[in-house]
C-alpha cells in the first residue's frame, strides 16, 4: 500500500466516523449546531484527499475541470442556499437531494459506458445498475418535487390509467436491467435507454402526487439517494461513500415513515392514490354557528387566562406572522404572568419540524416548543387555547369519526381547552377537505382575518389593557 | 475491492448505525436532520471526482463533469441550509 493510499483510505475512515458523531450531535437541539460542523469537516478531508486518490489517472487539465466543476456547483448551491426563504426551506432540499442522485447515476453511466462496472463480476453490475436507477428516479422525481412546491408547476397531471402506464415503465426497466446484465462488454445504448427511461419513470411516478402529500416523497428521495450512494461506493470500492450512503438510506426510511404515520397514511397510500380523487362521496359535515369576536376580545381572554397554548399552523408561516406572534407572547409572559407553550403537531409545516423551525426563526426558544406527546395531556388543564393556520391536525373528528378521511390521525386535543380561539382567514376546509367540527364547538370561538392582522391586532390589544 | 460478505457486514452494521440514530430524535428536529442526512449523501462528491478523474473520452467526460457539479451542490447546499435552520435554535436559557 502506497503512502497515498493508506493517507486516502485512513482519512475516508474519519471522515465516515465524523459523519456518523455529527448525524448523532444532530438529534439533540443542544448539540444539533455542532454537528453539522463535524459532518462538514468530514466532508472536506474526503474531499481534499480525493485529489490524491490511486484511481485518478488524469492530467493537469482534468484536474482543472474537476476543481472548476467543484467551484460551479459548490458557488451556485452556496448562493442559493444562503438565500432560501426559510418557508421555502422543503423544496431546496429536495433540490439539493436530487443533485446527489444525478451525482451518483452519473457515476453509474461513466462505469457501464468505460466497461469497468461489467469487468468486477455480476455483483458489481447489479449495484451499478440499480444505483443508476435509484439515483436517476431521486434525481428527476425531486426536479418535479420542487418545481412543485416551488410553485412552477401548479397543476397536478394525473393520465388516465396512470397505474398502468407506471406499471408498465417499472416492467420495461426491469426488463432492460437485465438484459444490462447479460450483456458483455460495455453496452452505451442499452444503458443510455435504460437511464432515459430511469428518469422518465422518476417524473412519472412524482406528477400524480399532490403538494401535501410532497414533504413524505421528498424524504422518500432523500433515503433513494443515500441508497444510491452506497450501491455507486461498491462499485468503486469507496468505504466512505458506502458507509455515509447507507446510514443515510437507512435514516431517511425511517424518517419518511415517521413522517407517513404522522398524516395516517402508508407510503404506498402516498405513491398510488391522490388524496381525494377515488373518494366520491361527500363526507357528511358538522353543522352549526361558528361564533366569531374580534381580536381585541381574544387579547383580554388571554391576558386574564393562567394558561394559554398555542397550536401554530402553516397558515401562520405563510402570512410570515410568526415574529408577530412571537412578540405578543412575550407581552403576555412578561406583563400579564400567563404561561404560554407552543404545541406542534408532527406534520405542521411542509414537513415534520419545519415548524419547529419556522418559530426557531421567530426567535421562539425551543424549551417553549412541546411535541404532541408532550402536551396533549396538558389542554384539559389550559385555560385557553389558540389555533393559527392550523386545521386539519386539530379536528376531533379524527377521533370521533370512523367515516372521516382523516379519521385515526393523532391530533392536538384543542377542544379540551377551557377556551378555544381560532385565527382563519375564512369558512373554508382544509388540506383534506373536512369541515372542522371544533369550529362548531360551545367552547370555541372565531378570529377572521390574515394571521399577521391578527396577531398585530392581538399586541395592540394587550396594550389598550 | 471490497466484496462478497465483508461488504454485506459493512452495508448491514451502517444500516443498523442509521435507523438508530434517527429512532430517538425528537421531531422538533426532523427538517434539519432530514437537510442533513442530505448534506452527508453529499459524499458522492468525493465518487464522482473519481468517475470524472479516470472518465475517457468526450461522453465520459462531459457527464463525469455534470456529475461533479452536481455532487458539489448536493454537499453544499445540504451544509449551507442545515447550518442556517440549526443556528436558529435557541433555548430560552441562551
Amino acid at each position: 500500500m502506497s503512502f497515498w493510499e493508506f493517507t486516502v483510505d485512513a482519512s475516508y475512515f474519519v471522515a465516515a466516523v465524523l459523519f456518523i458523531i455529527g448525524l448523532k450531535r444532530m438529534g439533540s437541539p443542544k448539540t444539533a449546531k455542532s454537528g453539522i460542523k463535524w459532518a462538514g469537516i468530514g466532508m472536506v478531508l474526503a474531499t481534499v484527499v480525493t485529489l490524491w486518490h490511486p484511481m485518478m489517472d488524469a492530467g493537469f487539465f482534468r484536474y482543472v475541470l474537476i476543481l472548476l466543476a467543484i467551484g460551479i456547483g459548490g458557488a451556485g448551491a452556496w448562493y442559493t442556499g444562503k438565500k432560501v426563504e426559510m418557508t421555502g426551506m422543503p423544496q431546496m432540499v429536495a433540490l439539493y437531494n436530487g443533485m446527489g442522485g444525478g451525482a451518483a447515476a452519473a457515476i453509474a453511466l461513466i462505469e457501464m459506458y468505460s466497461g469497468r462496472a461489467f469487468d468486477h463480476g455480476t455483483t458489481v453490475l447489479i449495484l451499478a445498475v440499480l444505483g443508476a436507477l435509484i439515483g436517476g428516479v431521486s434525481f428527476s422525481g425531486s426536479l418535479i418535487a420542487w418545481a412543485k412546491l416551488e410553485g412552477k408547476m401548479s397543476k397536478t397531471i394525473r393520465l388516465p390509467a396512470q397505474q398502468m402506464i407506471n406499471g408498465g415503465a417499472a416492467l420495461v426497466i426491469v426488463l432492460l436491467g437485465l438484459w444490462i446484465l447479460t450483456s458483455t462488454g460495455s453496452a452505451p445504448v442499452l444503458v443510455t435507454i435504460f437511464f432515459l427511461l430511469c428518469l422518465v419513470f422518476g417524473v412519472l411516478l412524482t406528477n400524480p402526487i399532490g403538494g401535501a402529500d410532497m414533504p413524505v416523497v421528498i424524504s422518500m428521495y432523500n433515503a433513494f439517494t443515500g441508497l444510491a450512494v452506497a450501491f455507486e461506493g461498491f462499485v468503486l470500492g469507496n468505504a466512505a461513500m458506502i458507509i455515509a450512503g447507507t446510514v443515510v438510506g437507512a435514516a431517511g426510511t425511517l424518517l419518511t415513515l415517521l413522517m407517513a404515520n404522522g398524516m395516517n397514511r402508508s407510503i404506498s397510500n402516498v405513491l398510488f392514490a391522490g388524496f381525494g380523487v377515488d373518494d366520491g362521496a361527500e363526507a357528511d359535515g358538522p353543522e352549526g354557528e361558528m361564533k366569531s369576536v374580534e381580536a381585541f376580545d381574544a387579547a383580554a381572554s388571554f391576558a386574564y387566562s393562567d394558561s394559554l397554548i398555542i397550536v401554530p399552523g402553516y397558515g401562520l408561516a405563510v402570512a410570515q406572522a410568526q415574529h408577530k406572534l412571537w412578540e405578543f407572547v412575550q407581552m403576555l409572559e412578561k406583563e400579564h404572568d400567563v404561561d404560554v407553550k407552543f404545541a406542534i403537531h408532527p406534520v405542521a409545516g411542509r414537513m415534520p419540524g419545519h415548524m419547529n423551525v419556522l418559530l426557531a426563526e421567530a426567535g421562539v426558544p425551543y424549551d417553549k416548543i412541546f411535541d404532541l406527546e408532550e402536551i396533549n395531556a396538558e389542554f384539559p388543564n389550559a385555560d385557553a387555547a389558540l389555533v393559527i393556520g392550523a386545521n386539519d391536525v386539530v379536528n376531533p373528528a379524527a377521533r370521533t369519526d370512523e367515516s372521516s378521511p382523516i379519521y385515526g390521525m393523532p391530533i392536538l386535543d384543542v377542544d379540551k381547552a377551557r377556551e378555544v380561539y381560532v385565527v382563519k382567514r375564512g369558512k373554508g376546509t382544509g388540506f383534506s377537505g373536512v369541515q372542522n367540527a371544533l369550529f362548531f364547538g360551545d367552547n370555541t370561538r372565531m378570529v377572521f382575518g390574515d394571521a399577521k392582522q391578527v396577531c398585530t391586532d392581538l399586541a395592540n390589544g394587550l396594550k389598550q389593557l | 475491492m471490497i466484496t462478497g460478505f465483508v461488504a454485506l457486514y459493512i452495508f448491514m452494521l451502517a444500516a443498523f448505525t442509521g435507523y438508530e440514530i434517527i429512532g430517538r430524535v425528537p421531531a422538533i428536529l426532523h427538517t434539519p436532520l432530514m437537510s442533513g442526512s442530505n448534506f452527508v449523501h453529499g459524499i458522492v462528491l468525493v465518487g464522482a471526482m473519481v468517475a470524472l478523474g479516470h472518465a475517457e473520452g468526450f461522453w465520459e467526460v462531459l457527464i463525469g463533469f455534470i456529475g461533479v457539479i452536481l455532487a458539489a451542490g448536493n454537499a453544499v447546499g445540504g451544509y449551507v441550509v442545515t447550518e442556517r435552520m440549526l443556528e436558529m435554535f435557541k433555548s430560552s436559557k441562551d
